[in-house]
């Protein structure tokens, strides 16, 4: 993690939307905290996962960012440049360096515009005339995804969801970005072709040096995606670090029934995992637990958790970087060790 | 002992199940053959257009019939399903079989209350009365884990949350005890800490009552997680059947062995790429001639005389195990131990 | 339901104001001196002066305005044209009698017409449109589906006008349109009113047709209703249970806002069948430049399209309960 320089950098970054009733007159009476105060940076060419169930505001973070919604609070650095409340001038040169990839490549397409027209439309927007033409350019972006050049001329609906999904990334490559935020980019396909989807975008990241931030809510797939890893709940990070020390050593009681939840394809009898069943829901945004707000789900919470928040601090027997807002971390001790008893027929 | 007392719990033999649209026909289903005993779970896998969600609406009589043709046999406790009346299925639905869905907020009336569409299947198959048949409700809705179901009987759907709502669902799909369950991708919406808890409930009920329960999915960790056998399905036809832990451990078609590198793991390397399955899902409009999986198979040059294109593999099904492929037994070991070896180092 | 119906009165009252304020001030936009016009036909010069006077013509418009509204809460005295009590609408310039008494005459003519011809498209259109949804894609469908599209794309004054020219003066089996009121005589009420009632009824039975094709065949597609056929209910409850009560919104709602057009004004209704209700007073009443009749009307007519949207709402509400009223 370069702290010195970060690409983007988020503190504080809060949105509150408001809930209005009372009567007669309605007014604000209250607010659905759906982000609440994230910090967080991401590096030139680093991919930064952001995992959570839903309602954890992790979307919400992503449309923040890209600043289709607008912050309540915080502020979010762009190369060192505020770019929190920038006007529509000011973002114009930005706006073409952050892109973002959704998670319907049905419904974020326009149906009645041909792949050529989308994936130069964001050239035309911006004014930005590629040597040799905008025709060529998008023969070479859908030669990138993997897609026939020759198709330009077709229309979405003469594609197959991943293929859609390609035609949305040649989109946001069109003007050379520097960071993307791709919200769910393949829980919508097909098991086969999430991993087609999977291995273009970490190519790209590889190839072409761009910063992700990538939303999901499978936690292999962000695993096998970003370099570090951010887990929310109910609006706030609760544990961020590198891949290896979090999904080795998770240190937040959330963090290891998330990861103990997921069902792994293996015949063992013996589960990887000793798993934690979360009993009841998330409560509500609107008017989330005191001090942690995953106490009410937690098995360790005391009264310390109701009253005071723990702060997203590094805690004794963690790496650097490894950050976990918890009163009483999780310790490698009280982790079974990795399906020690592997076993021997096992292939997989 | 009476013949039924050897015959399967439920047994689908040779289904086919074709569409006629304006395009043309779909052969959504072609040929498929398995048994579900008492009490045991098949896990059925497969992507979108594999023909998993048709053959379940076919067994209990969901489909279209007026542009759906049917060939096979369908014997629920020795009764053949296909030519049953609509009244007589009528008195199964709900009853007898039952099934869940992907989607519990669509699939639940958002006119009713809870409580209201479980009694209402209540009142159906037993005659109860309507305060009888809330009573069951509730004490449906406490077995499932809905916490004060004596108070969220009167919610409606849009009140409850997503693992809520599933749970009401399958309350709903239990309320008469039915001796099959089919679960349509039931956890799939959800998160996976509801998913976990779901897939417990599911256990648990499985063990109390001993239902039968086909679990169709497209995430063979979950399959992992609660099925006895498996079926693998593609473009509408089985490629491979066997336990879980045959499938699991030594799977003998490749586009199984392509499911299994397309999914990345929580312990797994990390530096080393998925090895997905090249192109897409096949149009069931037009299905390739031979193997379905031909086109998109990385294996056919292993193959002579290029069979896998005009051939249609045979599943050969010994003691429940087997796979519909042209490679030899040989090949395929030494395949997947190919494969096996990329994945974990 | 009690708070949401408060707010959205009082809302409505907002509307009603808005609305009268600008009829108001439209009028006087008009090149016409309201005082020539309200002083009648034998008008002297001094008679002028005081209806003038009277009125408060030389008042800045916006005390015109206040008086006019102090008239509905307080009543109004208009010296020499009479004493008008509270609600006040003011005399209407024609006839010189209370404009809220002519409106009050004619109101009755006008909804008998428009709940009459509610009741033959609501019964006529949701029935067909039903059958229409259950034989989905076959000869009854189809037919149904024809017959609505010639119907929507008829007009009053042609269908009315064919009408009354066969079913009165060539056959004869119908009474030439009229209006008596029900308690005088309920036959005669149904008999006078029978033929507008049918003519509207073919106009506007195509739209609940179609509306109640659409939503029924849609609802029927929903995952809730194979749900409730997984559970072996048989297909006519699903319809009727199910697929039927999601069918009902839309419909309520074009319904709320066809009985408060035709409650409004049915302007030209009226006139083909000479029936003398609220549509063809605003046609008067515009002809003869009688401003405080006009302001009248329009309040009526506005404030039944408000109440059916109110009333919309509600019965929206009930039927759907994930519509949270407030």
């Amino acid at each position: 993690m370069s702290n010195t320089n970060p690409l983007l950098d988020v503190t504080g970054l809060t949105k509150h939307f408001p809930v209005m009733g009372g009567f007669p007159f309605k007014r604000k009476i209250g607010a659905v905290q759906a982000v609440d105060g994230l910090d967080f940076q991401v590096a030139e060419g680093e991919s930064l996962g952001l995992v959570g169930e839903s309602g954890c505001g992790k979307s919400t973070t992503g449309r923040l960012i890209t600043r289709l919604l607008e912050p309540t609070a915080g502020k979010i650095s762009y190369r060192g440049q505020d770019i929190t409340h920038a006007g529509r001038k000011q973002l114009a040169p930005i706006r073409s360096e952050i892109q973002m990839i959704f998670q319907d490549p049905y419904a974020s397409l326009n149906p009645r515009q041909t792949v050529g027209k989308i994936i130069s439309g964001p050239m035309e927007i911006n004014g930005i005339n590629p040597p040799g033409g905008h025709e060529k350019r998008v023969r070479e972006l859908l030669e990138t995804v993997g897609l026939n050049p020759e198709h330009y001329n077709r229309f979405p609906h003469e594609f197959s969801g991943g293929q859609r999904q390609r035609i949305g990334v040649a989109r946001a490559l069109a003007l050379s970005p520097k960071l993307i935020v791709a919200d769910e980019p393949v829980s919508a396909l097909d098991v086969s072709i999430q991993a087609q989807v999977v291995n273009l975008l970490q190519d790209l990241q590889r190839d072409l040096g761009i910063a992700f931030l990538f939303i999901a809510h499978d936690l292999a797939i962000v695993r096998h995606f970003s370099q570090r890893v951010a887990v929310m709940y109910l609006g706030k990070i609760v544990e961020i670090a590198n891949r290896e020390d979090l999904y080795e050593n998770p240190r937040h009681p959330y963090t290891r029934a998330l990861m103990s939840a997921v069902p792994e394809a293996t015949a063992d009898d013996v589960p990887a995992r000793e798993r934690i069943l979360l009993t009841g829901d998330v409560p509500s945004p609107l008017n989330p637990p005191s001090g942690c707000r995953f106490r009410t789900r937690c098995w360790k919470a005391t009264d310390k958790c109701a009253s005071e928040a723990p702060p997203l601090v590094q805690i004794s027997g963690s790496n650097d970087g490894h950050l976990t807002a918890c009163h009483y971390p999780e310790t490698k001790e009280t982790i079974p060790a990795q399906r020690l008893a592997k076993d021997p027929e096992a292939a997989v | 002992m009476t013949s039924t007392d050897q015959q399967p719990f439920l047994s689908v033999r040779d289904l086919k199940v074709h569409f006629s649209t304006e395009d043309g026909v779909v052969k959504a289903v072609d040929g498929l053959t398995f048994d579900l005993a008492k009490g045991k779970t098949l896990g059925i896998v497969g992507e979108s257009g594999s023909g998993k969600s048709v053959t379940n609406l076919t067994i209990l009589g969901l489909h279209d019939r007026e542009r759906t043709a049917i060939d096979g046999e369908i014997l629920l406790d020795g009764k053949e399903l296909l030519t049953a009346s609509e009244r007589e299925l009528e008195k199964l639905r709900g009853n007898k079989m039952s099934m869940i869905f992907q989607d519990a907020l669509a699939s639940l009336s958002p006119y009713h209350t809870i409580g209201k569409q479980i009694g209402e299947t209540y009142r159906k198959h037993t005659g109860a009365s309507k305060a009888e048949a809330r009573a069951r409700a509730i004490e449906m809705l406490k077995r499932v884990g809905i916490p004060q179901p004596d108070v969220r009987v009167d919610d409606y759907p849009h009140q409850f949350s997503g693992g809520m709502r599933q749970r009401a669902m399958i309350a709903m799909a239990l309320v008469c005890d039915p001796e099959l369950l089919i679960a349509d991708e039931p956890t799939t919406a959800l998160d996976v800490t509801v998913q976990a808890q779901i897939m417990d409930l599911l256990k648990d009920l499985q063990q109390e009552f001993g239902t039968a329960i086909i679990f169709i999915t497209h995430d063979l960790g979950v399959i992992a997680d609660i099925a006895d056998d498996v079926l693998v399905m593609y473009g509408g036809r089985c490629v491979e059947r066997g336990t879980k832990k045959e499938v699991l451990r030594a799977p003998q078609h490749p586009y199984t062995w392509g499911l299994l590198g397309s999914m990345p793991s929580l312990d797994g390397p990390v530096d080393v790429p998925l090895s997905p399955i090249p192109g897409s899902p096949p149009s069931l409009l037009n299905p390739p001639t031979g193997c379905r999986f031909h086109p998109r198979c990385t294996f056919t040059e292993k193959v002579t005389g290029g069979l896998c294109a005009s051939a249609q593999p045979l599943l050969e099904i010994t003691d429940g195990r087997g796979a519909a492929c042209h490679l030899t037994a040989d090949q395929r070991r030494d395949f997947f131990a190919d494969f096996a070896a990329t994945r974990s180092h | 339901m009690f708070r949401f119906l408060v707010r959205r009165i009082i809302g409505a009252l907002v509307i009603l104001l808005i609305i009268s304020a600008v009829t108001f001030m439209l009028y006087y936009a008009i090149p016409r001196d309201p005082a020539r016009m309200a002083c009648g036909k034998v008008c002297t010069k001094d008679l002028l002066e005081q209806v003038r006077q009277n009125l408060g013509i030389s008042d800045p418009l916006p005390v015109q305005y206040w008086h006019w509204l102090e008239g509905i809460f307080a009543g109004r005295d208009y010296g020499g044209l009479g004493n008008c009590n509270a609600p006040c609408l003011g005399f209407s310039f024609t006839n010189r009698e209370p404009v809220l008494g002519t409106i009050m005459d004619r109101l009755p003519t006008t909804i008998s017409l428009a709940l009459g011809a509610a009741f033959f498209f609501l019964i006529i259109g949701v029935g067909t449109g039903m059958i229409a949804a259950v034989k989905q894609g076959k000869a009854a469908d189809k037919i149904a589906s024809s017959f609505s599209l010639i119907g929507s794309s008829l007009q009053i004054y042609f269908v009315g006008y064919i009408a009354m020219f066969l079913m009165v003066q060539q056959l004869g089996i119908m009474d030439q349109p009229s209006y008596t009121p029900f308690t005088d005589n309920p036959v005669a009420w149904a008999s006078g009113l029978l033929l507008p009632w049918l003519t509207l009824s073919i106009i506007f039975t195509a739209n609940y047709t179609r509306m109640t094709r659409s939503q029924l065949v849609e609802q029927l597609s929903e995952d809730y209703v194979r749900t409730a056929r997984a559970k072996g209910l048989s297909r006519r409850s699903v319809f009727f249970r199910f697929a039927w009560r999601g069918a009902m919104g839309p419909i309520v709602t074009i319904f709320g806002i066809d009985m408060g057009t035709l409650i409004g004004g049915a302007i030209i209704t009226e006139s083909v069948f000479s029936i003398q209700g609220i549509g063809r007073l605003a046609l008067t009443a515009v002809d003869a430049n009688d401003l405080p009749m006009l302001l009248g009307v329009t309040l009526v007519a506005a404030a039944a399209i408000v109440f059916f949207n109110i009333i919309v709402d509600a019965v929206y509400a009930l039927i759907d309960p994930r519509i949270r009223l407030a």
